[in-house]
């Protein structure tokens, strides 16, 4: 099977994010009042194929917790899509 | 004669003034390869500055994966010394040879000016040869140096006496103002600043070269420092 992955990437809460604060400190100077904890990270796409959803997930993890993140600061959120042949 | 490795990344940019800077202290430089795996002959290594890999993904992530990388860390296990220079102590942290993270300075600046750093603790390959508290001018030139690590692991660096150098005035928002820390053996060392740029004074600072010689001297009795602190 092919799935769709979407790895979100996020620095840990608790880490300085500069460049959130810097959007955050930005925002009212347009008019854009009561916007808070701006975080900013980056979204890592890609097919993968697997024998199943469980399979997939498995192998992102393992690639996340390796390489595509550093656990010292960042966290991710994956998901994945079956997709439809 | 001495011999210090010098590892060349593709994007690697500071193995020339780390080669000359080991040079002028009285020893020989040897540029390695990112793909040579052989570190026989070499007595100490240094990963300089730059921008391994182009810094893709994160600094240092895929520098990590380069062949030589598996020798450094034997090097390194069998009490060697190994010292990372900016881009080079981001590829130690990524490694896991070195503890946290480097992250995009506060306020977001690429900072390239001279800064003032104090010798936090003098039990590792780099500042052995310095006295507790001694303040040196170095260059740094950097967007990723903010030194990250959580609190739990902030103290037992402090109690530990793992961190090496901290800055006088902390220019990009460093836990602790850590400029520079050591491993629990002290035989492998990161900081963000330039002792390279800074072994004459015509270069504006010659505080540097007590570092490069602090290598040196490590070099030469590596292997008896590393076994005295284990």
């Amino acid at each position: 099977m092919i799935f769709d992955v979407v790895v979100d990437v996020a620095s840990h809460e608790g880490i300085a994010d500069p460049q959130g604060a810097t959007i955050e400190r930005a925002l009212p100077a347009l008019g854009f009042e009561g916007v808070r904890q701006v975080r900013v990270g980056k979204s890592i796409r890609f097919t993968l194929e697997a024998g199943d959803d469980r399979g997939a997930r498995a192998l992102v993890e393992d690639m996340c917790e390796r390489f595509l993140t550093n656990p010292v600061i960042e966290r991710s959120q994956i998901i994945v899509t079956p997709r439809r042949s | 004669m001495t011999t210090v490795g010098v590892v060349v990344f593709p994007g690697t940019n500071c193995e020339f003034d780390v080669a000359d800077a080991v040079r002028r202290c009285g020893a020989h430089p040897q540029l390695i390869w990112h793909n040579d795996t052989d570190l026989a002959g070499v007595d100490a290594v240094i990963l300089p500055g730059g921008f391994a890999h182009g810094d893709y993904l994160r600094t240092g992530a895929i520098a990590r994966f380069s062949p030589v990388m598996g020798s450094v860390a034997c090097f390194a296990q069998g009490g060697g010394p190994v010292v990372g220079i900016c881009n080079g102590f981001q590829v130690l942290c990524e490694a896991g040879l070195l503890p946290g993270a480097l992250q995009k300075n506060a306020g977001l600046k690429f900072l390239c000016q001279s800064t003032e750093v104090q010798v936090a603790s003098t039990d590792n390959v780099l500042t052995a040869a310095c006295r507790p508290k001694l303040r040196l001018r170095l260059p740094i030139n950097h967007f990723e140096g903010n030194y990250t690590i959580d609190a739990v692991g902030a103290r037992r660096l402090r109690d530990a006496g793992q961190v090496v150098l901290t800055y006088v005035d902390n220019p990009n928002g460093s836990v602790d103002d850590i400029a520079g820390v050591c491993n629990s053996e002290g035989n492998v060392v990161g900081l963000m600043p330039h002792p390279e740029r800074a072994v004459d004074a015509l270069a504006g600072s010659a505080d540097g070269r007590v570092l490069v010689e602090g290598i040196l001297a490590s070099a030469r009795g590596g292997r008896r420092l590393a076994h005295a602190r284990s």
